[in-house]
């Protein structure tokens, strides 16, 4: 792109012309001329990916990681157990008979799970939940930015990261001082428009639309790279065994193929992500989440669907980022976990731990990581929930500190306020 | 100085309190801006764009009656594949079934019908919000309505989005708040949308009749081969959200016990099974009531029946803790993310006052020197500002496929909150780069049609009034085109914020 090419209809523009593309370029439009000295300089740790999944809702942990082995795990949870349909882990976890995508990593030591994990909040409101997740502060209504961005703040004091949320609401994740990204799947625009430039001198003095303008052009300059050829891209893993899941057989017809038409979106969608992720200068660092996991009724349809979805987009993000994928890690994690049995409705209530999964080529092989409670009466907290091992900033910290070069000062102060005391997961790569 | 104020006031009466001037309505305004605004306040509440001709037990029977058509569609399918194809009728089979499939896909029909149905009730009420003349009534009614989501992400609750609002906030918005708060957690729209219709107590006569294994007589909208797989029993779902969201907040002083018990407390609400003509109309079964007292938040209650789940919302409705959670959240979806707090204590004191006189408090809102700052703190979300795209044009949404890929593109699918919070009110939410590049896309689209050979400054002047920035009149002045110079409008600074 020539900066100094003059637009052509209008004298009017002209003064700000000039403006208007220094503003752009310090917001990306230049990142490829940018991105080049600093990878130089870093080396290696410039490659380095993070992709965080939020799953919205409260997803059960129970169903994601069925603890198949646990003793106590049939009689709890009856007709919604999973032990025979399940993909096997290890002598007491399989995966939901949906996620056969994640279990194939699993299998190529590139996928591990967290089975019982949970934030520091207690109330079981989705809502405050959620915030105490994004923001990664101590408790809720403490901070109103996103220890993901803070995290980028952290990081780009010492080097070019860029930080992309895909959907058309910004995650709170992702909200702060540092301007990220976002994008959602629609029509191209073309940011040489007259419209965009505009706009651009319009918004001059408004912090709030000049900077998000001129973010969303640049990456509509860059999807129309990210995303060439997408349609045509395969979908992956359509289909799965149908015998699985426990929907009623009523709905089965109906189930699987909305399931087929919502996993081939997703799968765009995964593959999409990857495809800016992959752009030279592209984000190093990204947020997607995903919503509709609150299952208190028919829990094992609802599932079955919302998890398929969630498999196919973390397949789209794998098969899309191709040699990428070995220098990144998926963290896919949700609010809280749900009640260990079964409720009066075919589902189950706000609970306390979860399962969040761990993904990824730069992952070290292992097993789970943190310990497992186990399901016996005793072990549950407050006699309903999964009782939490491990604190969810631990686990964020932990990716941070060993695949993203984030310091333990930081971590502890900023990204996670008042954390010192949830230490970072270590060894997962 | 004082006719400079008095011309500020208009605009911001139309576009803080209402939905967006049309062409004229600040002139209307201009005289007496509060007295304008005040005069939409009526105890007989808000305007119903549906009309009496829908309701939602209907519609709740018609998905009844569609999903039975279904299971019969699917039970001639199997019929058609399993035995062995006659010789004689083969040549009839390999024509018919493939246009039968087409017709009778049931994803297809399900997205028919549910198109159908959403689609004419929201843009009934999108036209409803784009033409009217009390459009402060129409903004305060959105508000209530988001404040007791029901939200189309359940296939069943679709189809009562539109009738929910008509019959349980419509009629309410100006009257009691415990007369709002009984219609909209007793209506069947909020009992399906969070649960409560399975909901059944754990000693209820009901579940006792389970644990004999007499299952068929049971709510027949159970199926038999899932209630044995089943234990009967608590849902706390609507429990849960009547505390934290529509009641005393999550602040408000609760904790799981209460919960749990006020979720006892409403076993038996519930509405008609299947079969009953009573289907998709809420019904009390004592049968499933929980017996024995309740407490929650530490009152103790001892009534019978559905008695006893009215004591405790009677209880929650007056409680000081509700009064100040919903009057910060009429502030601060009235006049900013981070409203002052003399604004809410003020709506605080009328509310208190008036013992939750919905109309009181409006009136507070309207009088209240704090709302009228004319600086303009909120941003829209996508649904006013498309609503207020259209009042600017003097024109109306001509149906739902006019509104619902724009709407979905913003992230505010038509009745689809994503959750029973409602949609988020504050900027930060709906100001996402791409979100701004989408709507100049529909900016320039709606402007290409919209503006005709009108002249786009005085739209602007009749759509901001005082409100209108010398910068924004400057570049619509400037623009290469009508169409540009609408678009323009659209996407200033002072028409994206209220």
């Amino acid at each position: 792109m020539n900066a100094f090419t003059p637009l052509s209809p209008s004298r009017t523009l002209s003064p700000s012309r000039r403006g208007l593309l220094a503003t752009a370029a310090g917001f990306g439009l230049s990142l490829q001329l940018m991105a080049v000295p600093a990878l130089a300089a870093d080396g290696e740790l410039n490659r380095r990916k993070m992709i965080v999944v939020i799953c919205r809702g409260g997803l059960d942990g129970l169903s994601v990681a069925p603890p198949i082995g646990d003793s106590e795990y049939r009689g709890l949870r009856g007709a919604l157990a999973l032990n025979d349909s399940a993909l096997p882990l290890d002598g007491t976890f399989a995966l939901h008979p949906q996620l056969t995508a994640v279990h194939a990593m699993a299998k190529a030591g590139e996928a591990r799970i967290v089975p019982a994990v949970a934030t520091p909040d207690r109330a079981r409101s989705h809502f405050e939940a959620q915030d105490v997740l994004e923001t990664g502060a101590p408790g809720v209504y403490s901070t109103t930015s996103g220890w993901l961005n803070r995290a980028v703040e952290t990081l780009s004091t010492h080097r070019k990261v860029d930080a992309l949320s895909v959907g058309p609401t910004a995650p709170l994740i992702l909200r702060g001082k540092v301007q990220t990204a976002s994008w959602s799947p629609g029509r191209s625009v073309d940011a040489e428009a007259r419209l965009p430039m505009l706009l651009q001198d319009l918004y001059r003095n408004d912090a709030l639309l000049g900077p998000a303008l001129a973010r969303g052009l640049a990456t509509e300059t860059m999807a129309k790279d990210a995303t060439a050829g997408l349609e045509a891209a395969p979908a992956a893993t359509m289909m799965t065994n149908g015998k699985g899941g426990g929907v009623p057989p009523q709905q089965a017809a109906f189930v699987r193929a909305a399931a087929q038409q919502g996993r081939d979106a997703a799968h765009t969608l995964g593959a999409s992500l990857a495809g800016f992720m992959r752009e030279p200068g592209g984000p190093t660092v990204a947020a997607i989440s995903l919503d509709g996991f609150d299952s208190h009724a028919n829990q094992a349809g609802l599932l079955t669907t919302r998890l398929a979805y969630l498999d196919a987009v973390l397949d789209g993000v794998h098969t899309g980022l191709g040699p990428e994928w070995k220098n990144t890690v998926v963290v896919v994690a949700t609010e809280f976990g749900r009640t260990a049995r079964a409720n009066g409705t075919g589902g189950t209530d706000h609970g306390t731990a979860s399962t969040a999964l761990l993904l990824g080529g730069a992952l070290k092989p292992g097993g789970i990581v943190g310990d497992w409670p186990t399901l016996r009466q005793q072990a549950l907290y407050e006699s309903r929930d999964v009782a939490p091992t491990l604190d969810m900033r631990g686990l964020f910290k932990g990716v941070l500190a060993e695949h993203m070069g984030v310091d333990r000062a930081a971590l502890d102060n900023s990204v996670f306020p008042s954390s010192a005391a949830a230490r970072p997961v270590t060894g997962l790569v | 100085m004082a006719l400079v104020d008095q011309d500020m006031k208009a605009a911001i009466a139309v576009t803080r309190f209402g939905l967006g001037a049309k062409p004229g309505e600040l002139d209307e305004a201009r005289r007496d801006p509060q007295g304008f605004l005040k005069s939409q306040i009526r105890r007989s509440g808000a305007d119903q764009p549906l009309g009496p001709t829908v309701s939602s037990a209907q519609r709740m029977a018609e998905f009844r009656d569609y999903q039975r058509e279904k299971r019969e569609v699917r039970l001639e399918k199997a019929a058609d594949v399993r035995p062995p194809a006659p010789a004689a009728g083969a040549a009839m089979e390999t024509a018919a079934p493939a246009k039968g499939q087409e017709a009778r896909d049931p994803v297809k029909v399900i997205g028919r019908m549910l198109r159908q149905d959403i689609g004419s009730d929201f843009a009934a009420r999108a036209q409803l919000a784009a033409t009217t003349d009390a459009a402060f009534r129409e903004r305060w009614t959105l508000f209530w309505a988001n404040h007791f989501t029901v939200s189309a992400t359940k296939a069943i609750t679709g189809t009562v989005v539109g009738p929910f609002e008509e019959e349980a906030i419509r009629p309410n918005v100006f009257g009691r708040f415990d007369d709002l708060l009984g219609a909209a957690e007793s209506h069947p729209a909020m009992l399906t949308y969070l649960d409560q219709i399975q909901s059944i107590g754990p000693d209820s006569q009901m579940a006792e009749f389970g644990r004999r294994g007499g299952a068929r007589g049971l709510g027949a909208r159970l199926q038999p081969a899932a209630l044995q797989q089943r234990t009967l029993g608590l849902n706390e779902n609507l429990a849960r959200e009547i505390l934290e969201l529509h009641t005393v907040g999550v602040s408000g002083g609760y904790t799981q016990a209460d919960v749990t018990e006020f979720a006892r407390a409403m076993t038996g609400l519930s509405i008609g099974g299947q079969r009953d003509a009573a289907y998709g109309v809420a019904v009390f079964r004592d049968a499933a009531h929980e017996p024995g007292e309740r407490q929650v938040m530490g009152v103790r209650y001892d009534q019978r029946g559905k008695q006893q789940a009215s004591a405790i919302l009677a209880d929650l409705a007056a409680k000081p803790q509700t009064a100040r959670f919903i009057c910060t959240k009429i502030a601060r979806h009235f006049v900013a993310d981070d409203p002052p707090p003399a604004l809410a204590t003020r709506l605080t004191t009328a509310w208190t006052a008036s013992r939750g006189d919905l109309s009181k408090v409006a009136e507070a809102l309207v009088s209240a020197p704090e709302a009228w700052s004319p600086r303009a703190e909120k941003f829209k979300m996508p649904y006013e500002f498309i609503v207020s795209s259209y009042r600017a044009a003097g024109a109306e949404p001509q149906g739902f496929q006019m509104l619902a890929p724009i709407l979905t593109s913003l992230g505010q699918k038509p009745f689809s909150a994503p959750s029973p919070k409602g949609w988020a009110e504050d900027a930060q939410s709906w100001a996402a780069p791409d979100a701004i590049v989408k709507r100049m896309q529909f900016a320039q689209n709606f402007s290409s049609t919209a503006v005709r050979d009108r002249d786009p400054k005085a739209l602007a002047a009749d759509a901001l009034g005082e409100r209108l920035s010398p910068d924004t009149a400057k570049a619509i002045a400037r623009a290469e085109s009508r169409p540009e110079g609408f678009a323009l409008l659209l996407m200033s600074p002072e028409f994206q914020r209220r």
